[in-house]
């Protein structure tokens, strides 16, 4: 008995990417068991890796990237060992089936039948030629609840579009409105917070569908389309077009009020401050900490109007000042006068950070192939569920001997033959790249 | 579009009908955190200072006017949530805030760390009053640690916890998202962290406190952050910031009326020398290898073919044939675009709100689809106090008179 909240509720996982994978893990992470239903005989599309066997090229892009694998170029079982999987890998089940096949068809429902959900964010048509929709899955276990992320939606004329990661949230709204003011689209970065957003609501969604179950018995398909899903989170733009007919651009790092307020450069190789000064009060406090200088006592900057004007004068004083301080210095003597301020911190910076440290944010895990490292832990505290990290990123096929035997049922002999068919095992078949 | 449910119609099953929270946060997380709720049938009793909650302060505004009443931001955040105004600075106001959560299943609340504490409203005393209670406290860095009591901003929540330093252009500084991207993520956060206590306390009969760290949600985790922390952990390398990476083609492309992002590289290049009508370009040395691809001169050399086909066409009819060729791609939309796209208007993407100072108002609805307990607007976001008689008088039993008293002691 682990003693927390989600124990009891079985989760058959079949997400790939981003979005459905990290959904799954918000639910184990609280104590579902979630099983990723995984194949040896197809490779599922950029989950545990672009290919099975990446090259050394593949392998140097990704390091550079900052995805790079455990042990840099493993030269055995790299699909485990890939942080852009195994970073929602952690408190999973992995079991292998071949779903193509009638025999994979049927232990598929034999899983649904014993399970309270089914999470799925393939490409719409992938579910509807498996015949796992939900409509025929009802037909297996009545009061089942199917959670799909397609990108844009189950119906309508972008259901088959292809997207990946940004496209979806341009087409939200999302790129419009951020980067920086004097670049054209193409010279702003992307942000893939659309994926979160959706891992985030799908399992909210899952939760509630399951306290409606609990309540009347029935289950229902739920559908959280990643570009639909992020178009609430932009409501300020929204709402200023449907109120007042504008349409907003990009602010860059500046605000509709705030000012200063910016993204400074520090000392040192890139390295940033950002910093946000609201009130009077808070820029004397901002001018106490820059030591009082004597361009701060210009009296333009001595109002939130005045300050909102000259911003472009702010930002040259203030970069001057940050350009000489360490960013976390530059933070501290921002908040001990009351202001606003935090360091642009990168991977290392914040497997560093004191605070983090404090709060326990990281966790080791334990894992056998790839080693011990820190793994960020469980997103929030919960009073009588103290929760750490169980097991760490599951392996292709670690749990087979579990699901087919424990749950399912199977004998040795059954096993046995489903590993000679190709459903049942650890290792990709050799066909696959 | 959605509109409120005309009274004849009988509403369809919500999926938290019989929960009810009492709300008092303010600005964008923590509301964010209820509408979901509210959305979904939770009665949401929104408990805000007697001044309004602070979002009533921030823009969009109704025709540029700053009132109250006027924000979009808290029409947009406020949906199906009943109002009261309660003074928990006065003794009266907290013993209201005691009766309102004896017979709750959830409190969410965001006044800092300690603050509840002092005002005597803690989980320690409220789990006295009513064992089965939730109490989500949401605040920047977590009720424990050094930076308990440092002062935040969006922007510190993606530069801190999330991945700033790798987004935007190597050459400048780092780019925030957009919007208040961080704190609508950390009101889903919220919003699964009070619906997974609420699970297992509708089962169990006890209640939990949650301690919801702003940061922590976007370090576990907004965009890829969770991976890049987990890679550096792996090799030691950081990752830097990069506006190429997917290779030639690739990108935010103009057209005739706009911007479109397509994948070529490695992943679509080939497909979009199809869609151009120019297939023998693979073949070209300039193109034929990913070594090719990658010198300097083969992304404009290959522009000079692509941007003129794009140019003639809309954004719209690119993305359309982009897709025909099975190339990843899509339409980068204003917000005008975004309202007028006939797809989303027929999924019923938008709610029309009647507000009651403003008018009929369009608005972003359902999120996400439950097909037998669907979203709902019933009704929009609150005025000023707007229930205190039917929640104060109607179910906390308070008596007309007794509600003037309160209202000239300045407990509401």
């Amino acid at each position: 008995m682990s003693g927390l909240p989600l124990e009891g509720v079985r989760v058959l996982d079949l997400t790939v990417v981003w979005a459905g994978p990290y959904c799954c893990q918000l639910l184990a992470d609280w104590g579902a068991e979630v099983i990723r239903v995984e194949s040896i005989q197809t490779m599922a599309p950029a989950t545990r890796g672009l290919v099975v066997w990446p090259s050394r090229q593949q392998l140097d892009w990704s390091l550079n990237a900052g995805f790079g694998y455990a042990g840099r170029y493993p030269k055995e079982r790299p699909w485990d060992k890939g942080p852009f999987f195994n970073s929602h890998a952690r408190n999973k089940l992995s079991m292998t089936v071949d779903l193509r096949t009638p025999e994979g068809l049927d232990i598929f429902k034999r899983l649904v039948r014993v399970s309270d959900l089914f999470i799925e964010n393939n490409v719409p048509q992938t579910i509807e030629k498996l015949g796992v929709t939900y409509e025929e899955l009802r037909n297996v276990r009545e009061d089942l609840i199917v959670v799909r992320m397609p990108g844009f939606g189950l119906n309508g004329p972008y259901k088959n579009y292809r997207t990946w990661g940004a496209h979806g949230e341009g087409v939200a709204g999302h790129s419009w409105v951020k980067g920086y003011p004097d670049a054209d689209p193409s010279g702003r970065a992307e942000v893939y917070a659309s994926d979160s957003a959706a891992g985030l609501n799908a399992a909210l969604s899952a939760l509630m569908a399951l306290r409606h179950r609990n309540r009347t018995g029935e289950g229902q398909l739920i559908e959280v389309s990643l570009c639909e899903n992020f178009i609430p989170y932009l409501g300020e733009a929204i709402m200023d077009y449907t109120l007042n007919g504008r349409v907003q651009g990009t602010p860059g790092n500046r605000h509709t009020s705030m000012a200063p307020h910016g993204c400074y450069p520090c000392k040192g190789e890139d390295r940033w401050v950002v910093i946000a000064v609201g009130s009077d009060e808070e820029w004397r406090g901002l001018y106490r900490a820059m030591g009082n200088p004597e361009w701060a006592e210009d009296k333009k900057f001595s109002t939130v109007l005045g300050r909102w004007h000259h911003q472009d004068e702010l930002d040259r004083h203030i970069s001057r000042w940050t350009s000489g301080l360490d960013h976390y210095e530059i933070m501290c003597r921002l908040q001990e006068e009351g202001v606003a301020a935090g360091p642009v911190l990168d991977e290392r910076d914040a497997h560093n950070d004191p605070h983090f440290e404090a709060r326990g944010v990281f966790q080791e895990l334990a894992d056998p192939e790839c080693g011990t490292h820190r793994h960020v832990g469980c997103m929030w505290k919960m009073s009588e569920a103290p929760n750490r990290l169980r097991r760490p990123p599951c392996h292709l096929g670690a749990d087979n001997e579990y699901v087919y035997k424990e749950l399912l049922g199977l004998n040795s002999e059954e096993y046995a033959r489903l590993e000679e068919e190709g459903h049942i095992g650890v290792e990709p078949a050799s066909h696959l790249p | 579009m959605q509109q409120i449910a005309p009274k004849e119609e009988p509403a369809p099953p919500q999926a938290l009908s019989g929960i009810r929270v009492i709300d008092l946060s303010q600005n964008i997380a923590g509301p964010f955190c209820t509408k979901l709720l509210a959305d979904y049938g939770a009665d949401v009793v929104k408990v805000e200072p007697l001044g309004g909650d602070a979002a009533r302060r921030m823009g969009p505004f109704y025709k540029d006017q700053p009132h109250p009443e006027h924000s979009g931001l808290f029409m947009h955040l406020n949906t199906n949530k009943r109002g009261v105004t309660l003074n928990l600075d006065s003794a009266t106001g907290r013993k209201v805030l005691r009766e309102l959560a004896k017979d709750a299943d959830a409190m969410i609340e965001d006044l800092g760390p300690g603050a509840v504490e002092r005002l005597g409203l803690g989980y320690d005393i409220l789990r006295k009053l009513n064992l089965r209670l939730v109490v989500t406290s949401i605040s920047d860095f977590g009720r424990t640690g050094p930076y308990r009591d440092y002062k935040a901003v969006e922007m510190m929540y993606y530069a801190m916890g999330g991945p700033m330093y790798a987004t935007g252009d190597p050459e400048r500084e780092p780019m925030k998202t957009g919007g208040n991207v961080s704190q609508y993520q950390a009101g889903s956060a919220a919003a699964l962290a009070t619906m997974t206590a609420l699970f297992a306390a509708e089962l169990q009969g006890k209640g939990a406190h949650i301690d919801l760290s702003i940061m922590e949600t976007q370090l576990g985790s907004i965009d890829r952050r969770s991976s890049r922390l987990l890679g550096y952990q792996y090799t030691g390398v950081v990752g830097p910031r990069s506006l190429d990476i997917f290779g030639i083609g690739s990108g935010p492309h103009p057209c005739k009326d706009g911007w479109i992002n397509l994948l070529g590289g490695e992943f679509g290049f080939e497909r979009m020398c199809a869609m151009i009508g120019r297939p023998e370009l693979i073949e070209d040395d300039r193109f034929s290898t990913r070594e090719a691809q990658a010198q300097s001169g083969s992304v404009e050399a290959f522009e000079e073919y692509y941007l003129p086909w794009l140019l003639e066409r809309t954004k719209q009819e690119v993305w359309s044939q982009a897709q025909d060729f099975r190339i990843p791609s899509g339409v980068i939309n204003t917000t005008e675009d975004l309202l007028a796209d006939v797809n989303f208007r027929e999924r019923d993407v938008w709610a029309e709100a009647n507000h009651p100072v403003v008018g009929r108002v369009t608005q972003p609805g359902r999120p996400f689809i439950m097909y037998r307990t669907p979203w709902r607007l019933r009704r929009p976001a609150p005025t000023l106090g707007q229930h205190n008689q039917e929640v104060l008088c109607g179910e906390l039993g308070f008596s007309k008179s007794e509600l003037v008293v309160l209202k000239e002691s300045g407990a509401i």
